[in-house]
Order: C-alpha cells, then sequence, then structure tokens
C-alpha cells in the first residue's frame, strides 16, 4: 500500500502534463483501490465510508456525495440497469479543471468510477465529456480498453462478480448540459432541457432508471477514500469541508492557473501565493469565486476561507472553485454583459424567465455598456433579478446563477452603472474594444 | 378531498390533483400556457406561479408553479398577492418581447388565449427596447397556417404533435430565445391530427389556413353544435358561420367521445357545404334531357306526382340522418328500402351491428378505450377508418406509464416525469392488418394475414382463451396470454375489409374473455368500426331483412318499382359502374335528395336540394351506439331544404296515415323511436325543441357579434328579419343565455376574460371533466345481451391464383364530403394499387410504376408495402380511379404500358399552390 497522499487527486499529474498511462499509473499505486475494495468490502460497507468522509460533490452545488447515493434503491426490486454518468460537461466559466484531471491522469477517474459503480450497483457508467475535449476523450478511450485488457472492466471485475461497461459519450457541448438532468435528456437523445424533480435521477433517471450523475473532480476522489479512508479525507480538509479541491484563478494575476489544495484554504493564499497576485498596474476589484455563475465577492473577502460554509455566509457560493478576477481597468458592466450574453446564449429555451428573461437583462446591459442607460434601467435591472434569480421562479438553477454576478454587481459597483447613464458612455477606456475577461 | 387555503379563503380540492386544476375548477382565474388539460404539466411556462407559504407563521412564501404542485392538506397558497402578481407580469413582459403583435390581422385574434392571459395578468407597457427576433415561416401542407413570430415558446405543439398524436415531423429546433416549432424542411405536416395544433396553439402560431385568407373573428361567427359526419365515431364539433359559409370547425368538448381533438377530415372536411358544386334549386329533367329549375312549390308537386300512388322504392344512406332515413322509409316501405350501402358491406355492416348487440363485451366509448390496458387491432389500419380512435389508442398505450407512475406515487399529471419513467414502455398493442398501418409505430406486435387469415386468427385466438389447444398457433397463444393479463382489454374490428367472419372472431375474443371473466375486475370491450356517420343507425334502422342494391335491381327489372327514391347517396359509390346503370335504367323515375352534384343526380329526373348536416337538424348514431343530435347552424341558402322536409312534405301529401299530424322534428324523432325499437333511445339524445335555458333561448351568436344590420346592405339597406328556428332549442340570435345548457346544446365557448377556448373549463365543474350541462349524446347499445360466442366462421376466400382486392380507405379521399372540401381535396393522393414485394417483383414493377387491372385500361401507380400479405392488392375506396373498384374480389394484374413516372414530389408554397406544374 502506498502512502496516504496530501495531493491525491494531482499525484501523477507530472509538470510537463503528459497523461499518465497504465502502467504509471499502477507504478504509483493505481488500481490498488479497486483491488482491495472490489468483492472486498460491500457497496453497503463502501457507501458507509463515503458517507462518512463527508466528500461533497465538486461540481458546483457542493450536496453530500454520499448523501446523493444513498437515495439509489438497493434493493433490486425494479430489475434493470442502474446507470453511473460522469459529469465532464465542464463548460462553467473560467474553470478547466476536470480538463487538467483528465489529460492528465485517465485512469484516475476511471477507478474512480469503477469503485462508484460498485458501490452504486451500476452496471453501465457513461462519461458524459463536451467535444472540445478531445484530448481527454481519447485518453479516456485508450485507458478503458486498457482497462478492459486488465480486467477491471467488463464482465466479472477481477472475479468479483461485479461486471460494468463504461462509455465514452462526446457531447454537442452546451452549458446546459452541466446539469444532471439536461444531461440525461441529452444523454438520451433528446433536447438538452432539463427536467423536473422530482423524480429524481436517483430513482427515475437515465432511460427512467435509477442513476447517479457525479462531476469528474467528485468521482476521483472515490477510491481514494475507500483506499485511505473517510478520517483521512476528513483529515485533508483545512476546515469543516474535508479534502482537497482544485482551485483555479483566471484573471488579470501574474500566474493564471489551477491548484489542488486542501479545501478550506484562504481566498488571498490561492489569489495571492499561488496565482501570484494581480498583474502589475492592476488592482483587485473583485472576483467571482466558483465560476461564472456565483455572487461576486470584494477584497474585503480575501481572507475568507474557500469552502462552501464560508462563501455562503458571504453571500456567493464556492460554485467550482475557480475565480474569475476582475481587475480595476475593466468595466465590471462590460465583464458582466459578455457573462449574461453568455449564460442567455445557453438557455436551453424551456422556461420563460431565463429563454426570455436573460436576453432582456442583456440587452439592458448592452444598452447601459453602449451608453443608451437611462435612470429606469437600474429598477428594470433589478425587477429582472427579482424575476429571474429565485431559484423556483426558473425550471432549474442556471438562470439564477446567470444573475448572481448581475445582482452583487449592482450591488457592489453601483457607482459603474449609474457613470455609465450620467456619462452617456463607457467610463472604462478599454470598454471599446469589448473590455471584459477573455 | 384535501383542504387547501387560497387567499384566506378555503377549498376543498381533489385529491392527487394540482394547484392550477382545483384553482380553475374553483371558478378561480390563474393564467397560464403550457399546461394543457388533456396534456398534463410540464411547467415551461411559469405563467401559473403563486405563492405558496410553509405554515401561518410563513409571511414571505415562495414562488411555485401552480401546475406542478400538488395539493396537499392544509396547504397555504396566495394568487393575489403583490408577489405572486408580479411575477406572473414579469412572465408576460418578457414572453411579449419578440411577439409581432400583429393582433390586427391575426387569424387567432379575439380569441387569442394570449390576448386574454395579458390582460388578465394586467401587463401594459414595454420596458424592452431591443430588436425582436424574427422567424421565417414554413410551409406546412393545405390545413395548417405557420406564422412563428408570434409563438410564445410554451411548448404546447410539440408536446401533443409528438408526444400525444405520435407525429414526429414537427419538433422543437434550436435553444434560447431563438427556439422553433416547425418541420426540418417544409412541406405538409404528416401526422392525420395535425389540425389541433389550431386549438392546442394557446396564440397565432398555427391557425387555420383554411380560415386565414378570409377570417372571421371569433365574435362574428355563428356556431350551433354539430356532429362530425366524416366517420362513424361521432366527434362533436362547432363549425362557425358567416355569410352563409361555413368558415370553420372546432371540437367541441364530449368527455366520452372526442375530448378536446379532432382528426383533420372532421376539421376541414365541411368545405363541401361552401363548395359550388352544390345544388341550389330543384330540378327537373326535361324532355331534351336538360334540367329546368323549378321553385319550391312546382317541385313538391312533382315529388308527390311521381311518388305518391306509384310502385315506389327508395335507397336511404349511411350518411343522412336518422331522421330522414326513417321518413323514406315509411314512404317507400321497409321491403322498399335499402339502407344504401355496397353489396359487399351491407352484410358486414349488419353483422357487426348484430355482434355489438350481443356481445357480453362492453361496446366502448373513446373515454373507454382510452382506459384500455391491452388491445388487439383486427383488420382495420383505424387512423385511417376511424381516426380519432387511432388517437385514443396512443393514449390507451400509455396506461402502462400511469401504472409505473402510480408506483412511484406520480400524478398522472406529471407528464414530463411520466414521460421520462416509463421512456418507451406501452401498454401492449397488437395489430393484425394486411399491411402496415399507421400505429406500427406503437403496436407491441404486427402481424400481417389476408382478411380471411385475420378471421382465422382471431378465432385462433379465442380457442386460446377458452383453453384450446393453442400449440399450433404460438402467436394466437401468446395474444391470448396478453390479453388474459389484462384488466381492461379491448378487441377493435372493422367492416373495411368486407370479411364477415372477423367479425365473428373479434366478437369470439370478446366472449372468450367475458367467459372467462369470474371476479368483475376485468371488463372486456369490442369495438367494431363501422364506416359512415349513420352507419350503425342505418343498421337499427333497416334490420336485417333489408334489400341490397342487387335485389332492389332484380325487383326494378321485374317492373316491380316505377320510382326510385335515392337520399343523398351517389349510388356510383356503392357499386361498379355497370351495376348501378343497370339499376337506374329499370326504373322510370329516378328522384334523388342531395346536397351536392354527383353522378347519380346527373342520372336523375328530379333532383330535390338538400341542406348539409350544418344547415340542418338531425340524429346520427355513432360505432359505440351513440345517438348524437346535430342542430343547423345557419339557414341554408336558395331553395335548400333539409332531407327531412322534403319527405315530410310527401309523406303529409301523400295523406300517410302517420305523418298527418306530425309537423316538427321532434314529432318526428318520437315516430322513428316510436316505430323502431333499436333506435327508441335517439329521443334522448339531446333536449326536444321546447328546451330553454333559465327561461330562454341558447342563443348562436356570441355577445359582440357585429355588424348584422349591415351585412347584408351591399344588397338591400332594409335589414332582414332574423331567422327563426321552429324547430330547436337554439336561436339566430344573441339575446338568450349560453349558461349551464346540456352538452349537446353547446354553442360555442366563452366567458368573459376568457375568449379564447380554453374558456371551455368555465363549462366543466373539474377541469378535464364531463361538461356541467351533461355529456352529450344517449347511448342505444348499453346493457349486454345474451352471452352468445359466435362459432368459427368460415372466411370467404378466393382462388389462391389471383390477387385480392383489398380496401384500404384513406382519411383524405375515402370519404365522400370531406373529399370535395378545400383542403382535404389538396392531399387527396391519386389512384394507386399497394403491392407486397413479393407480388411487386413477380410482375416486374417497382414503386412509382404503373399497373392496370384485369381487362380494364385504368392506370394505377404502384406503391409497394414491404408489410403487405402476399397475395393482397390494397387500395384507397373513393379515391379518383378506385371508384368502382370491387372489395374483395380477385384480380390479375399487369405493368401498364405507356406509364409515365411521376416526377418527385415538389414541395408547395403559400400564394403558389396549383401553380407549380
Amino acid at each position: 500500500m502506498t502512502d496516504a497522499p496530501t495531493h491525491p487527486l494531482t499525484r501523477n499529474v507530472r509538470p510537463d502534463r503528459r497523461p499518465t498511462d497504465m502502467a504509471a499509473y499502477e507504478a504509483n499505486g493505481g488500481y490498488n483501490s479497486l483491488k482491495t475494495n472490489i468483492g472486498q468490502r460491500t457497496p453497503a460497507e463502501c457507501l458507509e465510508i463515503i458517507k462518512d468522509s463527508n466528500l461533497r460533490g465538486r461540481g458546483g452545488a457542493g450536496f453530500p456525495t454520499g448523501m446523493k447515493w444513498s437515495f439509489v434503491p438497493m434493493d433490486n426490486a425494479t430489475p434493470g440497469h442502474k446507470y453511473l454518468i460522469c459529469n465532464a460537461d465542464e463548460m462553467e466559466p473560467g474553470t478547466f479543471k476536470d480538463r487538467l484531471l483528465m489529460e492528465c491522469d485517465p485512469h484516475q477517474l476511471i477507478e474512480g468510477m469503477i469503485l462508484s459503480a460498485y458501490t452504486l450497483q451500476a452496471d453501465i457508467a457513461y462519461i458524459f465529456i463536451r467535444a472540445e475535449y478531445h484530448k481527454a476523450i481519447g485518453l479516456l478511450r485508450e485507458a478503458i480498453t486498457a482497462c478492459h485488457e486488465k480486467g477491471y472492466l467488463g464482465d466479472n471485475i477481477l472475479g468479483s462478480g461485479f461486471s460494468l461497461e463504461m462509455h465514452v459519450h462526446v457531447s454537442a457541448g452546451r452549458y446546459i448540459c452541466g446539469e444532471e438532468t439536461a444531461l440525461i435528456s441529452s444523454l438520451e437523445g433528446k433536447r438538452a432541457n432539463p427536467r423536473a424533480k422530482p423524480p429524481f435521477p436517483q430513482v427515475s433517471g437515465l432511460w427512467g432508471r435509477p442513476t447517479i450523475v457525479n462531476n469528474v473532480e467528485t468521482l476521483c476522489n472515490i477510491h481514494h477514500i475507500l483506499e485511505f479512508g473517510a478520517d483521512w479525507f476528513q483529515a485533508l480538509g483545512k476546515g469543516e469541508d474535508a479534502g482537497t479541491k482544485l482551485y483555479g484563478v483566471s484573471g488579470r494575476v501574474k500566474n493564471p492557473g489551477c491548484w489542488e489544495l486542501p479545501i478550506g484554504t484562504s481566498i488571498r493564499e490561492i489569489i495571492e501565493d499561488h496565482a501570484g497576485g494581480m498583474e502589475d498596474g492592476y488592482s483587485l476589484r473583485g472576483f467571482l469565486p466558483g465560476g461564472g455563475s456565483t455572487d461576486f465577492l470584494t477584497p474585503e473577502h480575501l481572507d475568507l476561507a474557500m469552502d462552501y460554509g464560508t462563501i455562503g455566509k458571504a453571500g456567493s457560493r464556492m460554485g467550482t472553485g475557480t475565480m474569475i478576477v476582475l481587475d480595476d481597468k475593466t468595466c465590471p458592466i462590460g465583464f458582466i454583459h459578455n457573462l449574461t450574453s453568455f449564460f442567455a446564449r445557453e438557455s436551453c429555451g424551456f422556461c420563460t424567465p431565463c429563454r426570455d428573461g436573460l436576453p432582456w437583462s442583456a440587452q439592458v446591459l448592452e444598452s447601459l455598456e453602449n451608453g443608451d442607460g437611462r435612470p429606469e434601467d437600474l429598477e428594470t435591472l433589478a425587477y429582472q433579478i427579482d424575476y429571474i434569480g429565485a431559484i423556483g421562479n426558473t425550471h432549474c438553477a442556471l438562470a439564477p446563477g446567470a444573475m448572481e454576478p448581475v445582482q452583487s454587481a449592482l450591488k457592489y459597483f453601483r457607482e459603474d452603472f449609474e457613470a455609465h447613464i450620467n456619462e452617456g458612455c463607457c467610463p472604462y477606456e478599454r470598454s471599446a474594444s469589448g473590455g471584459a475577461v477573455s | 378531498m384535501p383542504k387547501i387555503r387560497i387567499d384566506n379563503q378555503e377549498y376543498e380540492v381533489p385529491e392527487g390533483a394540482n394547484l392550477l386544476e382545483s384553482c380553475l375548477s374553483a371558478g378561480l382565474d390563474l393564467p397560464y400556457f403550457c399546461w394543457h388539460p388533456a396534456m398534463g404539466s410540464v411547467g415551461a411556462c411559469r405563467q401559473c406561479a403563486v405563492v405558496q407559504y410553509q405554515n401561518e407563521e410563513d409571511t414571505r412564501g415562495r414562488i411555485v408553479m401552480g401546475c406542478m404542485t400538488p395539493v396537499t392538506e392544509g396547504a397555504i397558497f396566495s394568487l393575489t398577492g403583490d408577489k405572486a402578481s408580479g411575477f406572473r407580469q414579469a412572465v408576460i413582459e418578457s414572453l411579449m418581447l419578440n411577439h409581432p403583435h400583429d393582433c390586427a390581422v391575426c387569424a387567432e385574434g379575439g380569441e387569442c388565449h394570449l390576448q386574454d392571459m395579458t390582460v388578465m395578468v394586467g401587463h401594459r407597457d414595454r420596458r424592452y427596447r431591443g430588436l425582436k427576433k424574427t422567424h421565417r415561416n414554413q410551409y406546412l401542407g393545405p390545413l395548417v397556417h405557420h406564422e412563428m413570430n408570434r409563438c410564445i415558446t410554451c411548448y404546447r405543439c410539440t408536446r401533443y404533435y409528438r408526444d400525444y398524436a405520435g407525429g414526429t415531423d414537427l419538433a422543437a429546433m434550436a435553444s434560447h430565445d431563438h427556439v422553433f416549432f416547425g418541420r426540418h424542411d417544409e412541406g405538409t405536416l404528416q401526422s392525420e391530427f395535425a389540425g389541433n395544433l389550431v386549438e392546442v396553439c394557446p396564440t397565432g402560431v398555427f391557425t387555420d389556413k383554411t380560415l386565414v385568407g378570409q377570417y372571421t373573428r371569433k365574435w362574428d361567427l355563428q356556431s350551433a353544435p354539430s356532429v362530425c359526419v366524416g366517420c362513424a365515431v361521432g366527434c362533436n364539433t362547432v363549425p362557425g358561420e358567416r355569410y352563409g359559409k361555413v368558415k370553420r370547425v372546432h371540437n367541441r368538448f364530449n368527455a366520452e367521445v372526442n375530448g378536446y381533438f379532432l382528426c383533420d377530415r372532421g376539421r376541414y372536411g365541411s368545405g363541401y357545404v361552401n363548395s359550388d358544386t352544390r345544388l341550389p334549386y330543384p330540378g327537373m329533367r326535361g324532355a331534351e334531357g336538360r334540367f329546368t329549375a323549378l321553385n319550391h312549390h312546382d317541385a313538391l308537386a312533382e315529388f308527390e306526382r311521381l311518388t305518391v300512388g306509384r310502385r315506389v322504392a327508395g335507397i336511404g344512406s349511411p350518411r343522412a340522418s336518422v331522421e330522414a332515413n326513417f321518413l323514406l322509409r315509411s314512404l317507400v316501405g321497409s321491403d322498399s328500402f335499402a339502407p344504401g350501402v355496397s353489396e359487399q358491406e351491407q352484410p358486414s355492416l349488419q353483422r357487426a351491428t348484430a355482434l355489438m348487440r350481443s356481445t357480453p363485451a362492453r361496446v366502448p366509448s373513446l373515454a373507454d378505450i382510452e382506459s384500455a390496458d391491452a388491445i388487439l387491432v383486427l383488420g382495420d389500419d383505424v387512423t385511417h377508418t376511424a381516426p380519432r380512435v387511432a388517437l385514443a389508442l396512443r393514449q390507451s398505450v400509455r396506461n402502462r406509464a400511469y401504472e409505473l407512475a402510480a408506483d412511484m406515487k406520480l400524478q398522472p399529471w406529471q407528464d414530463a416525469a411520466i414521460r421520462n419513467l416509463a421512456q418507451e414502455q406501452r401498454s401492449p398493442l397488437v395489430s393484425v392488418t394486411p399491411g402496415s398501418t399507421r400505429l406500427d409505430d406503437v403496436a407491441e406486435r404486427t402481424l400481417h394475414l389476408a382478411p380471411g387469415e385475420i378471421a382465422e386468427f382471431a378465432f385462433a385466438v379465442a380457442a386460446a382463451l377458452s383453453g384450446g389447444d393453442s400449440a399450433g398457433n404460438p402467436e394466437a397463444a401468446a395474444v391470448a396470454q396478453m390479453l388474459r393479463d389484462a384488466r381492461r382489454p379491448l378487441i377493435i374490428a372493422g367492416t373495411s375489409l368486407c370479411e364477415e367472419a372477423l367479425l365473428d372472431g373479434a366478437a369470439a375474443v370478446a366472449g372468450a374473455l367475458v367467459s372467462r371473466e369470474a371476479d368483475g375486475t376485468r371488463a372486456p370491450m369490442l369495438s367494431l368500426v363501422v364506416p359512415e356517420a349513420n352507419s350503425l343507425g342505418q343498421a337499427l334502422l333497416c334490420g336485417d331483412d333489408a334489400p341490397d342494391l342487387a335485389t332492389l335491381t332484380a325487383r326494378a327489372e321485374a317492373g316491380e318499382i316505377e320510382t326510385l327514391i335515392v337520399l343523398e347517396n351517389d349510388l356510383y359509390r356503392r357499386g361498379t359502374g355497370e351495376e348501378i346503370d343497370r339499376l337506374l335504367d329499370a326504373v322510370t323515375t329516378v328522384i334523388v335528395l342531395d346536397g351536392m352534384d354527383s353522378a347519380t343526380c346527373s342520372r336523375a329526373d328530379l333532383v330535390l336540394p338538400a341542406a348539409s348536416a350544418i344547415e340542418s337538424e338531425g340524429t346520427v348514431v355513432s360505432m359505440e351506439g351513440r345517438a348524437q343530435r346535430y342542430y343547423p347552424v345557419f339557414v341554408p341558402g336558395d331553395e335548400r331544404h333539409s332531407s327531412l322536409y322534403w319527405l315530410l312534405c310527401c309523406l303529409k301529401a301523400a295523406d300517410h296515415k302517420h305523418f298527418v299530424d306530425i309537423n316538427h322534428v321532434d314529432e318526428v324523432i318520437a315516430a322513428c323511436a316510436s316505430a323502431v325499437p333499436a333506435l327508441a333511445g335517439i329521443v334522448d339524445a339531446a333536449p326536444g325543441g321546447s328546451y330553454r335555458s333559465h327561461g330562454v333561448r341558447i342563443p348562436r351568436q356570441p355577445h359582440r357579434y357585429s355588424g348584422r344590420t349591415a351585412m347584408r346592405a351591399n344588397i338591400s339597406v332594409h335589414e332582414p328579419k332574423q331567422p327563426q328556428d321552429e324547430e330547436s332549442p337554439l336561436a339566430y340570435s344573441m339575446e338568450g343565455l349560453n349558461r349551464d345548457e346540456p352538452g349537446s346544446l353547446l354553442p360555442f365557448v366563452w366567458s368573459p376574460g376568457w375568449n379564447s377556448n380554453q374558456s371551455l373549463h368555465k363549462f366543466q365543474d373539474e377541469v378535464g371533466g364531463a361538461l356541467s350541462g351533461g355529456t352529450a349524446g344517449a347511448r342505444l347499445i348499453e346493457a349486454a345481451g345474451p352471452t352468445t360466442v359466435p362459432e368459427a366462421a368460415t372466411p370467404s376466400s378466393i382462388d389462391a391464383a389471383t390477387l385480392e382486392l383489398i380496401p384500404r380507405p384513406a382519411i383524405f379521399g375515402s370519404d365522400e364530403l370531406s373529399a370535395r372540401s378545400a383542403g382535404v381535396r389538396d392531399l387527396m393522393p391519386d389512384a394507386y394499387l399497394e403491392l407486397s414485394v413479393a407480388d411487386a417483383k413477380t410482375l416486374g414493377v417497382e414503386a412509382g410504376d404503373g399497373v392496370v387491372l384485369g381487362g380494364s385500361d385504368t392506370a394505377f401507380e404502384v406503391r409497394i408495402d414491404p408489410s403487405l400479405r402476399r397475395g393482397c392488392v390494397a387500395y384507397a375506396p373513393g379515391l379518383n380511379g378506385c371508384i368502382g373498384l370491387v372489395p374483395r374480389s380477385g384480380v390479375s394484374l399487369s405493368m401498364a404500358p405507356d406509364w409515365k413516372r411521376r416526377d418527385a414530389d415538389l414541395i408547395a408554397r403559400d400564394g403558389q399552390e396549383g401553380s407549380l406544374s
């Protein structure tokens, strides 16, 4: 058995990002967990360990993974397939963590998925991956083939009696496919519209069967937890949350990138130490802590711990844990107009507030940015935030998420909005060329 | 029943309902778009938002969608609070961002649910300053007009078209605020139920193309309750008239028959009423063979002269009312009255009628059909022979999904969730037909057999059910098991194949299911499809002993018939040209009462122009044995009168002892009911003419009916007196009350604030339930007869060496009247013959080639149905070129020598129809 790692997710990530193949993966303790768990522990025992580990979903919502899994019926009362789906549709603006995991260490995801499927007694697994990740697609397919050769996938895995088929599904790529029920619709060949819940996918998901959808990073943790234990995992975190987290920073920082750090690391440490602080000549105006659909935080929040509870209390969400930084020379209105236009375009078009409300917001922001804003536009924006921004008002969480940067921008950067209206133009010189992050 | 609180008022609501339904049923106005009573909830439009409070202490509440929220005991809601109504205003405001506001020129205007909801919500001022999105519209065929810019993206159209009606060629495309509902390519919508889009769409995206060009607002339409005469299902309709023309036909809700939907033959098949081939005046053939128009008085005198005191025979019609047929039969005597169907059809029709009256199984309504959980279809392609039944069957196969849903505690209205849960799991439907059918996509199994073989198969199933040895027929054993496992098994067969043994077989299966029945938990059903609107009424009127056309011909040739009266029937569609010529040649005088010019009219000596079903009152008996009354929507123009009128005048002139004192349609109905015991129930089909709602007649015109005094001002400035209706409880007036009347008398739906057809729920006690005034019609076949299970019969067979002509009716073309309606006419194919792959190979022909029949020189286009049973050649009765073909006859085919293949179909565009070469 290998020593318990401190950076389990990236232990096989090489400095040159060369992917880890089967030999290298196994040489570094890979598939140990598979061999020591499958057929050795019962699925129920595995589930208990995952529950005890306090692992929370890394896709953005932070729902406790063990609890999510516990809703899957295990009594086999209705014979038929159960599915495990890996959500690799990573499309949250500013987020590129899953890509790193899949491109550098494809076997880690597969081992995690095999043990997840074993725990859930799922017999078919899909990796739903966006087409732009063509490098990862190729690597995952190779890895699956290699696993079949080794007997890690297919019928009767390692003589355990457990069988699993795994498929890589290359999606056409839509932001909304990151929503688990939209992903399922898309996988069924239907429009990528989210589904109303209940029923939850755990009981009626893909093809109407029990289904678990988890993010790449979440699944990459599973076999480590089963190998090194819930206590080890709990101890990795700095605060109330457990494990490590891939944090990313983009924007005008000296060293944009992605790092595996103990969950609960402070924002200041992430931005100033790992991302190297702001580029020379720029200062920090604010940042979206967890991707494009989270509320702005400002420099006063720098010393907060990046974990679910702390960021939530500060009025935002940890989301995917990948920050987008707004500097003082970028127009916040241009910035959120860019995001809102993105979300408006990515709406599936199913429910009214999202389909027609987001373009309306984008239009208001566009006229503000172009200097055509009117004083009453701020009221309209506030009205739209009220209308679109609340969970429950819309069919899924896309539109409320999309409104998070807008509502917090209106709170923190109101003087910028007013300046645009009063001056009849964007006060930021660079606004003419688009201005926002890219 | 749970009690809930809405805005501090307590309501008792149905268990398992959603809040939107409960609100509407309680009479509260809660706006909505995507929810539909027949299609359930998906939560797309967010228009029915309300605020729900957790408990008494909760003062903020949260927004929930009425349509997605089950009502539970003690739940607290607010509809009218600022939070809820503010949200609903925001929804409307954003729905209207891209709407073109072209209400002035929109055919939906005045009955637009979007207009109603916008007003109800209170949205007025736009804040959006951006550009509107626009779409390119598509040519969707001759029936449905497309104007995508009006779309509010409620998804009702695709949910109806694809999920409910099983269509595949209309879909939601693109995403975000570019969602487009249409076809992949322009072209005619392929679903036979596409016209319902017009009523399903809450705004003017899909409108009646036949109305768009010359539209009239709903408030200017005069309407009356009517019954579709396109087939035997008896769907309830509301035709609307203006300026003496039928402008459009809408669905009239009947909880046990058509519910919310019609087929396209029914919706668009009434254009014949406006046809310029309608007969305007009586005509008498002169010595030189030309017709001379007669006035009403002279026509009646001629009718009497040619009838009274002569040896008279009559041919009735299954598309004419019970009353008109009864009067003609009274005039000529039952021995001399033929029902007016083909020689091949008559025994099947009589057999079907006898079986329906004797079967111990239930003869189901459409609502019953929708409840079936295992279905065996024998012979008919019901999408073409009784289209609305096929739409019902598409719902019955979903019962498996509802069972699965119930296990998961999902309510039936949770549409998306149930579809996601059940996916392709359906209740079993087995289709045993000569070739492919339009229901094959939902069939668990299809078997393709010749008509006689289908009958044998049915008896094999019956034998297996009765415990007989079915080892030799595993298919039959499997079907028997399927039916045995079902709680509400349904057997459907029909007369279209003219195979009596097949009907016997179907009844034997149903009978065997009933015999197995011990504990009363199963309810087997037997549905027999007959061809025309009053086929069953005609069979009940005529009994088993009525002469057929051949008998009449023999008697005419023996000199026993001087005058032949033909009622609303083109005899040349009932037999070969030679046969009909022989009959008409053998009589001295031919009198025809009909609405349209026809080949038979051309042979008449006296023609009396008959009012259509839309201009007259009468009763028809549908295939479930439901007697239903239709009423005149408007007074027929020119010298047209109902056949009932012409015949009653003649009977009175003849001093017929039973008719001397009969002056009113109610008295005719009563006379018929007492003279024909099988029809005794027709008096209950609808209230008599003296019925008054709240003391007044029921108005045919809405309150806002406009321009009455000016409508004819271009002809004469003197305003004509409004016609008086002496017969029915309806008035040609705006005055009166359209409220609480019996379902059979509902002339249109409208309620304050609810101008569209969505106002229907104001006429129901419970949304989606029966009309408050009761369901229209009276069932004549209710009590199951004694258990007589037919013995295995010998099916008719032909020489194995020849091909057998199989009638396979077509929804557009096989019905005489609808085929003469604009729109439907455009969808009629040219005559064709369908061949099996093997037979086509033997003949050396491919699809698109031509073949000729026997010795004739008429060429038919070849179609190949890969499923068609070898030895069968299918044709569509009624199509030009197919008239006169003898069903089930043996024929030989050969390749047509000078056949020119048709080019690939060109797609027409609006405004260019007919101009393509």
